[in-house]
Order: C-alpha cells, then structure tokens, then sequence
C-alpha cells in the first residue's frame, strides 16, 4: 500500500468552477427573499428623510435552513481560562458566535445572514413592490433643484446647450443684408456665407430663488395597538412617497411625527413606527397636536404644510364631533390635508370608519383615501398627488 | 510561493507512515490531492466529495466558509478529509511544508478513526461512498433536467428534506424491527407476566394492543416513515428522500464523534511530529500551529481542544505515554466509543477543573456563568455539555400517528428532555413537514412545563397550550 498525491493541475483547477452553479442559485434566492421580505423591512427601518446612500443591514429570513431546535435561552458550556467564577459575563445574548458558540457537534454555521443594501436599492424594491410606473419613479428620485433657472434676455458667449438657434440665424441673415450679398433664387446655387463668431446667440438664464421654498409635511399617525405590520408598512411607504413627491417641489422641507392614540405626542420615526401603544383612539387628539404645532413653528404665511393622518378609523363616537371641527381648522391652513384610512381587505364592513364623517368637511384640499392592500397605496397616492397638482395648476 | 515540491511531501508522507505503523494505527489506504483555494472551498461546500448534488444550500456554504476562513476561525487551515476506501484528503497548495505535514499526520489519525470506529463501521460503507455520492448526484441532476419536474420543483423537496434530514434513527447499530416484529412485540407485551402466585392475585386484566394503527411503535425516520406512507408522493419525490436520508446516515457518525475524532486526529499528529525528529525551524513552527489547533475557544467548546486533552489525560491514567496498557487503552476507547458516552466515561472532575469548563446562561442581554467545575457544580456542566454534543442538540421527534381522527393529520411527538423547541425554527420546519405530507401535520411538545400543540395546515401555523 503506498499514498497517492495527485499533484495540482492549473488546468482543471481553472477549468471548473463547480459551486458556481449553486452560488449563483442562492443569490438569485437572497434577493427574492429580500423583495418577499420588503414589507417587514420597510415597517421596521427608518427611511423616510434619510439619506439615499445610508447602508441597511436587513436580515434575510427566507434563506435561512430551518430545523427542528432548541431554545435560546438553554445556555451552554464553555472553556475559561482558569479563573472562571459564577455570575461573571461571558458575552452578549443574541451573539452565539463568540460568547455561546453552537453545539460542539454541529458546524460553526449559524446564520447570521444579513445582506447590506442600500437606501436607494431599498427605495427600489418597495417601488417595485408598489408598482409604481417608471416615469413617476423618475420624479421621485429627482434630487429638489436648489434653485430654479428662469431665462431672461440673450447674451454672445454661452455654452453650447443655451445656443438660441433661431436668433443665431436671424443674425446671420442680418449681416449678410448689411454686407450687400443678394439672397439666392429659389433654384440657384446659394453662394456659401458661413456663420461668424458674432452671430452667436445664447439664452441668459439667471437663476431664481423661488419664493415659497417652504414646506413642511406633518404625518400623523394611530399608533393604538390595532396598527399591525403590514398597516405600518402601508402606512410608511405612504407617508414616504408624499414625502419625496414635497420634497422634490420645495427646497426645505421638514417633517414632522405626530403619533396619537388618546392623546397625541411628537415623536421621532424610529418611535413613530415602534411604538405599539394600547387603548383606544381620539383622532381630534392628533389633530390639535398638529394644529398647536403649526402655530408654534410653521406659520401658514412662510409655510407650505402638507398634513396626512394614517389611521385604521376606529374613532370614538363621541370624539367624531371634535375630529371633524380640528379637521376643518387644519383645511384652513393646509395646502393639502389628507386622510388615509388603512383597513386590510374586508374589514371595514365593520369597523368604524372616519371616511363617511370627513366627507362632510367639503374642503377642495382635503383629499380622503381607502388603503385596502398594498396595491392601492400607489394609485391612493396618485389620486391624491393630482389633485394637488390641479390645485395648484 | 510554497516552500516544498511533490518530492518533499512524499518524502515526508513515508516518514510518517512508518510512524503511523509504529504507533499500530490502522489505515485505509491514502490518497491526497493537492488544490488551491477556490477549489478547497468547493470541496468544503460539498463535504470533500468529488462529485456531490446540486443545491443552493450548498452555494451558501460556500459563501460562509469563505466568510469564517477571511476572520480567521480556529482548527487547521483548510484541513478535509472524506470516509472513505481508499482515504481521500485534500492539501491546500498554498500551505507551508510544515502545515502539509501536520496536515498528513492529522489525517492519518483521521484515517484510522472511520476505519475502526464502530459508528462509522456500522454505519457508513467506507469503500461506496464515492460511487455512491455520485449515483445519487446523477440521479437529482436526471431529475433536475427533466422538463416534467425541474429545478424549482426538486428544490421545494430538497429544501424540505434538508430541514428533517437528522429528524432520523440515531442508533445505527441497532437493527430496526420491520413492522410484523413490531406486532409480535406489542402482543407479547400485552401478555400479563407470569405470576408464581396466581392464587393470590387478581388476574391482571390484558389491554388489547392497537394493531392497526401507523406505525405500530413511535417511528423516528421521518423522511423514511414520510416515503412510505404518503401514497401522493411520485416516484422522483421518494427517491429525493431517499437520497436525503442516506446522506444523512452517512453523515451522522461524524457528528456523532467530533470530539473524539479530531480529538485523536490532534493526539496523533502532536505525537508522530514531536518523534519525526523535524529541522529546528520546522519544529518551532509545529509548535505555533499545533498551540493554535488545540487552543480553548474562550466561551465555547473547541473539539479539537477538548478532545486532544481528554486523549493525553487518558493515556496518563492507564499507564503513561508509551506503555502497552496505555496503547491498548487508547485503541479500545477510539473503537467503541462515541462523544457522549466518551464524555461521559473519561471526562474527570479533574480535567474538568483543569480546563476550567462552565456552563452559562442568558440573563438579561448578557450570557452569564451559571456553574462552574468545582465540588457543587462540575456534574451540572457534564450533564449539560453532554448533551449538546453528538446529536444531543438535535430534538427527538417521532411519528405517533399517520391518521391522527382519521383526518390523514401527522401527528408527532417531540421527546422532551427538559429543553424547550424554539417556536420559530418548529413553525418553519413544520411547513417543511406539511410539504412533504401533504396535510395536516400536529407536533406536541412542552413550552416552559406545559404540554402544547403546534399545527401547520392550510390556514397555516398555530400554537397552543394543552390544559
């Protein structure tokens, strides 16, 4: 019996690459898990007003291999370095890979897999999710101008792109007439007169602040317990696409969370989609808070507001009174007022709903809406995003 | 680049082996194939086969070995080596002569471990395995290919299979009795036992044995039971179960001897270099890498640690480096043991407390140190590292009922031994589970103390406590 060595062939080894196959399998499988996954992903991370190039970790959890296991929180065994005592810290729950380490048996494969991706690639996917068209995709992305360009008079240098053809041409004409050459006959050869430097004509852009360049979007939202995953999801890629269609009209934009259930509280976006708060619900609560806020920062003469209200509309009878009449005020101040009611598929049968109530407001910048999955959230915010524009047409 | 040739590694390869027979280890015969990264990591994603059937999961093995082997992850450096006959193993072509080495020796004990070993005697057929893993290979490919059944559809199996894969038969040197045993069992054992005083006792009543019930006795093959009892599975689909289970089987002795194995592996390359009589620079870079292979992994368990010390210290106890006894003690042990019962026979308080072993557990968002290996607390953490090695960290489950109300429902029991299932990970294989049954599936089991049913069905998961 003697050993084999099989030497190493630079050949075969180029040749064959064989878990390419399968690597490739698995990263087509992460991304649908990603975009099965986009739901969860948006209702639990911050995006709106974030910064586009911001990496997100975002666990995959379709791609994991799920068997039967024990709990976490049986503990393990490990080595010390001799001067192990009780009640001394050995690591971190939830990291297993340096403190717990996996079962001795098993490979060191816990799956701790999470991808990186970025806001926009996240952007991306939700718009997908929405079905969103591609034209409007592109209006949303557009970073606001800072300032717009309006044109005003001509000048004799520029750039190629502001080049005024027709008033290039009429100079040339024009000199060509001072110069005494004759126009040519419709069926003669034309004589070649070139353009000169000084018959160049350029468009005079200057550009101009624009006058009202500032708005400020107020979301409010129900945060008593009823509002679930999927209703904050809704509830967010709402509130983000009217945030990015502000925002690509005004130059400063702010924005602000108002999170209600009784009583309301401003709150930061992270707060705003966690907290699951109990009880019931006062919507006039949230309203007053917005208005008392637009008071005390954004004054309607400087301000452009946008204010939306995301709710599942299980209002306390006796509070509908109060809703409609802080409504109303809010109309008065708002370039536009919205109201989303989010009720998964068949349930506002019944529960409550504030639709039929806010219809009596009859304000021409209240807009209302009914988010049943999530295929209407796009074409609830068209509806709503054109009404502003023939608005303010 | 390396500092060796082919000349080198023969050169070195005979010397060891003329150690190895010194030593009385008993090997199959060798074979190494010398490889570079990227087609080291391959053969890790596959389990060192050469030929192997395709599947995602496998394309993320890759990618995580990758991952480990970039932040460095303890063991040696792309050491793999197959049960198989003849012995195959792979050296990593830009490894230092001294790494090959230590390589060949830790593979040499490797060796004669799955050749004498009574878990992978009984359980594995060393001299198939290639042909076998290549049959198997063909077969999913066959299927994959076929216009009727495709990628997709062999994946939704795989997948499924992969989840209940070790969901098996641990003990395989015990026969399994076929179903007409079964029944003969139940039936004697509904018979009364004989009573010396019949005059003075009652007849004890006889409880009729159910013996038209499936299966007659709790069944632990789930894939297996699942193959032979869902009528609407097509042939291709019990074939991919199959192949699942037989994979498995092959696998399980590995799991079921980490310890041990590399543990010996570890002993006898430490013992065949420090006798090779290395040049002084080759010997000062053994002792580097070999503290680094068997360095305790603060926190955790590393085999190679734990079991390189359990060997020495039973060598020292049975009479010294060296003697016959302790020879003969160290062959018996590797014969007939697997890691919990080795754990369990030659893990002393001693060593214990020499290694300075604890157990700890989650409190709060820290893991603390719950025992210690002192006078009160060494056979607590025994107990527990016992049974999360080997296949202690895989829950028993096992098949109660085929027809559970005569709904065709799954009915399983998961077998608790005071640890609780993590819910999330059950949800999630149960729906592998229903997959492959096609209906209902119930799993009881105890959620902090108190007995509980988990369901999967159409309307999909469901938990609740019995009582």
């Amino acid at each position: 019996m003697s050993t084999i060595f099989r030497p190493y062939e630079e050949s075969e080894a180029l040749r064959s690459d064989r878990s390419a196959a399968d690597r490739q399998r698995h990263r087509e499988k992460l991304r649908r898990a990603l975009k099965e996954n986009i739901a969860d992903i948006i209702a639990e991370e911050s995006i709106i007003g974030r910064d586009r190039d911001r990496i997100i970790k975002v666990p995959i959890r379709g791609i994991k291999e799920y068997r039967f296991v024990f709990g976490d929180n049986e503990g393990g065994v490990g080595t010390g370095d001799g001067s192990t005592r009780p009640g001394q810290i050995v690591g971190k729950a939830g990291q297993k890979g340096e403190g717990g380490a996996g079962p001795a048996g098993s490979e060191p494969g816990i799956d701790y897999y999470e991808t990186e991706i970025t806001l926009e690639e996240l952007v991306e996917i939700m718009f997908d999710d929405l079905e969103l068209p591609d034209l409007e995709r592109k209006v949303l992305r557009q970073l606001p101008s800072e300032r717009a360009a309006k044109r005003q008079g001509y000048k004799k240098q520029g750039i190629r792109v502001h080049l005024d053809r027709r008033r290039t041409v009429r100079a040339k004409i024009r000199r060509r007439i001072a110069s005494g050459v004759p126009a040519p006959a419709e069926d003669e050869e034309a004589e070649p007169f070139g353009f000169r430097k000084e018959d160049l004509v350029f468009r005079r852009l200057v550009e101009e602040p624009r006058e009202e360049s500032n708005a400020v979007v107020i979301c409010i939202m129900d945060t008593s317990g009823s509002m679930d995953r999927l209703k904050k999801y809704l509830a967010r890629s709402f509130f983000f696409l009217l945030y990015q269609f502000v925002r690509c009209k005004y130059e400063n934009t702010d924005i602000v969370f108002i999170a209600h259930h009784t009583e309301a509280k401003e709150v930061s976006e992270h707060e705003f989609f966690h907290k699951g708060e109990s009880g019931g619900t006062l919507i006039s609560s949230g309203y007053k808070k917005a208005l008392e806020i637009i008071e005390n920062r954004y004054h309607p003469d400087h301000w452009n507001i946008y204010a939306f209200h995301c709710s599942d509309g299980d209002n306390f009878e006796s509070d509908n009174q109060a809703a409609l009449e802080a409504a109303r005020k809010l109309c008065e101040v708002c370039n536009l007022f919205g109201y989303g009611e989010i009720k998964p598929l068949g349930s506002h049968y019944y529960d409550g709903s504030m639709l039929d109530l806010f219809k009596r407001l009859g304000a021409d910048n209240f807009h209302s809406v009914l988010i049943e999955r999530r295929e209407d959230v796009w074409p609830a915010f068209r509806q709503l995003v054109s009404k502003e524009r023939e608005r303010t047409a | 680049m390396t500092n060796w040739t082919l000349r080198d590694l023969e050169y070195w390869d005979e010397r060891i082996r003329e150690k190895v027979a010194e030593f009385g280890l008993d090997c199959y015969p060798q074979e190494f194939e010398i490889c570079d990264q990227n087609a080291m990591l391959g053969y890790m994603a596959y389990h060192g086969m050469p030929a192997h059937y395709p599947h995602w999961s496998f394309g993320k093995a890759y990618e995580q070995t990758k991952t480990l082997y970039e932040h460095g992850v303890t063991g040696l450096p792309y050491e793999l080596v197959i049960n198989s006959d003849p012995c195959l193993a792979y050296l990593m072509r830009d490894n230092s002569l001294l790494l090959q080495i230590l390589t060949i020796a830790h593979v040499y004990g490797h060796n004669d471990f799955f050749k004498n070993n009574f878990v992978f005697r009984v359980g594995t057929r060393a001299s198939e395995t290639i042909a076998a893993f290549k049959t198997r290979a063909d077969r999913v490919r066959r299927y994959i290919e076929d216009p009727s059944i495709g990628l997709e559809a062999v994946e939704r199996i795989l997948d499924a299979a992969h989840a209940l894969a070790f969901n098996r038969n641990r003990n395989l040197a015990m026969r399994k009795l076929d179903p007409e045993e079964q029944k003969r069992r139940l039936l004697e054992r509904a018979e009364p036992a004989p009573d010396p005083f019949p005059e003075l006792h009652r007849r004890p009543k006889r409880a009729e044995p159910e013996l038209n019930r499936i299966p007659l006795e709790p069944e632990h093959d789930l894939l297996l039971f699942i193959r032979d009892h869902n009528r609407e599975l097509a042939d291709w689909q019990k074939d991919l179960l199959t192949i699942v289970d037989e994979q498995a089987r092959y696998f399980l002795p590995q799991i079921e001897t980490k310890i041990m194995n590399e543990g010996w592996a570890s002993f006898w390359h430490h013992r065949i270099l420090t006798s090779l009589g290395l040049p002084q620079d080759l010997h000062f870079e053994f002792l580097v890498r070999h503290n680094q292979v068997v360095s305790p992994l603060r926190g955790g368990i590393n085999p190679y640690h734990l079991g390189f010390a359990i060997w020495r210290d039973i060598e020292r106890r049975f009479g010294g480096e060296g003697s016959k006894e302790a020879r003969e003690k160290l062959v018996a042990v590797r014969e007939s043991e697997r890691d919990q019962s080795f754990l369990r026979r030659f893990l002393t308080r001693e060593l214990m407390h020499e290694l300075d072993l604890f157990t700890w557990k989650p409190r709060g968002e820290h893991l603390v140190v719950a025992e210690i290996s002192d006078e009160e607390g060494w056979e607590k953490v025994k107990a527990t590292l016992i049974n999360q090695v080997g296949t202690g960290p895989i829950p028993v489950i096992v098949v109660v009922d085929a027809d559970y109300r005569g709904t065709r429902t799954l009915y399983l029991r998961h077998e608790h031994d005071g640890r609780d299932l993590d819910i999330a990970s059950a949800e999630k294989t149960l729906a592998h589970v229903r997959t492959l049954w096609g209906h209902k599936v119930h799993l009881e089991t105890k959620l902090k103390g108190r007995p509980a049913l988990l369901t999967c069905s159409a309307d999909g998961f469901d938990a609740k406590l019995l009582v």
